[in-house]
Order: C-alpha cells, then sequence, then structure tokens
C-alpha cells in the first residue's frame, strides 16, 4: 500500500475517536460498579443479583454506549492499519483515563502511576513511527 | 487471587476477540465508503463470518473481567495495567495475522509493558 499522507490521516483521525470514546466507557464502567459494589460470597443468587444491577444501571449502559462507539471506529481502523499498530497507537487512551479517573471519580493516583503511565505513552510514541501496515492489502 | 484470575480473563480473552476480529475485518478488505447504509451492510458482512462471533464471545468475557476488577479497584488502575495485552497481541498478530512487526515496534510494546509495571507496583 502507498504511504500517503491520506492514510495516516485517516488513521489519526480513527485513533482519536479510540482514545476519547474508550477511557469515557471504562471512567462510566467504573462509576456504575463502584456503586454497584463486588461480590463477596460468589454465592449464584448474590452474582444474579449483581447482574440484574448491571443491567439496570445508567453509568453501565452510558459506558457500553461509548464503548461501542469506540469498538466500531476500532473496527474500521483494523480494515486498512495492522493490530499490532493500532492496538499500542492506542495506549493514549491509558493517560486519559487516569485524566479522567481523577477528575470525575475523585481516584488518588500517585507519582509512580503518572510515571508508569507516562512510559506507556513513550511507548505509544515508538510504536507510532512504524508504518501503519506491513501485510499485503487483500 | 481473585483480582489475578480476572486481570488473565480480561487479558487472554480479549486479546483472543480482538485477534478473530482483526482476522475478520482482514477478510472482509478496507473499507471506503462511510455513509450509514454502507456502514450498516459492512456490518451485516461482518455478523455472517464465523471468527466475528468467536471474537465477541471473548470479548464478552473480557468484559465481564472488566466489570469485576473495576468492583474492586480504580479504574486509573484497572485499565493501565490491561495493557499486558499489549505484550500478548503482538506475539497473537505474529502468530496468527502474519503481520511483520519490526524492531521498533517491538521496543515500543516492550516500553508500554516496563510503563504497566510501574503501575502494577503504585498500588502499594
Amino acid at each position: 500500500m502507498k504511504d500517503s499522507p491520506g492514510l495516516h490521516l485517516k488513521t489519526y483521525i480513527f485513533l482519536l475517536f479510540i482514545v476519547l470514546f474508550a477511557p469515557l466507557g471504562n471512567v462510566l464502567l467504573g462509576k456504575g460498579m463502584k456503586t454497584i459494589g463486588s461480590a463477596r460470597d460468589w454465592e449464584p443468587q448474590e452474582l444474579f443479583n449483581i447482574l440484574l444491577r448491571i443491567l439496570t444501571s445508567g453509568y453501565i449502559w452510558l459506558g457500553i454506549a461509548c464503548l461501542l462507539a469506540f469498538f466500531v471506529a476500532y473496527m474500521l481502523v483494523l480494515t486498512w492499519a495492522d493490530y499490532s499498530y493500532v492496538q499500542p497507537a492506542s495506549a493514549f487512551s491509558y493517560l486519559v483515563v487516569a485524566v479522567l479517573g481523577l477528575w470525575l471519580l475523585g481516584e488518588k493516583v500517585n507519582l509512580l502511576r503518572w510515571t508508569g503511565i507516562a512510559v506507556i505513552c513513550l511507548g505509544v510514541f515508538i510504536v507510532g513511527h512504524t508504518h501503519p501496515r506491513t501485510t499485503e492489502k487483500t | 487471587m481473585l483480582e489475578s484470575i480476572f486481570l488473565f480473563l480480561i487479558v487472554a480473552a480479549g486479546t483472543g476477540g480482538e485477534l478473530c476480529v482483526s482476522h475478520t475485518m482482514k477478510t472482509l478488505g478496507e473499507v471506503h465508503d462511510f455513509r450509514p447504509s454502507a456502514l450498516l451492510q459492512f456490518v451485516w458482512r461482518a455478523a455472517r463470518v464465523g471468527w466475528m462471533w468467536i471474537g465477541i464471545g471473548f470479548m464478552t468475557l473480557a468484559f465481564f473481567s472488566l466489570l469485576a476488577m473495576l468492583s474492586m479497584e480504580n479504574v486509573s488502575f484497572v485499565v493501565p495495567i490491561t495493557a499486558l495485552s499489549y505484550a500478548a497481541g503482538a506475539i497473537g498478530a505474529t502468530l496468527f495475522l502474519r503481520e511483520k512487526i519490526s524492531r521498533q515496534r517491538w521496543l515500543g510494546v516492550l516500553v508500554v509493558c516496563i510503563g504497566v509495571t510501574l503501575v502494577w507496583l503504585s498500588r502499594h
């Protein structure tokens, strides 16, 4: 495939969708699950009750909607770019999820965690300078 | 212990699911028409591929494991550590999708994994 600017621009636009929708979805799921709580005994009745609360939680459905939007963008970008390029390149979402967790959920993010996330982003930077496709077009 | 099991399920089932979906997308070919009707047709074509449904099954398992993890830990911890799937994804892409991963891309994946390790250590 030609190394055209259009290919890179299209890829970057879809990666932006991925980077925004995935963290927002996860933060909404986190908010929902913190409200619902975790299982203590893992008995069938308790698991059924938790499942029922999951299915009736607005936060969970909003999170799922965001993740569906992410998934569609992800599927589309995979039709022209390598999986091994798209997956690491979408790692910027880890920075976004930490920021959203801090702002929206009031989570404590310590220095080591920020450092870890920064290192992940460095890895993304390295991966981002490789060509999106290494296999032949089908 | 439970958290380790859920983490394994998120990474293994999530990566397996994404590889199946990626295989399906490569089979269908590149999307050029982004009109809603064309996209719906594309989704319909994807829904008729068996690998797509296997992938969705794996991803569903990973999703409920993620929910279980999120009920126990903060989202700023859970989501970054699931980046362990990067190593699994790169290996899987090489083995199953025949993608040729350059040294530079491997280096990037390695750095991402170091970052994940730091996030894991930040828990205590």
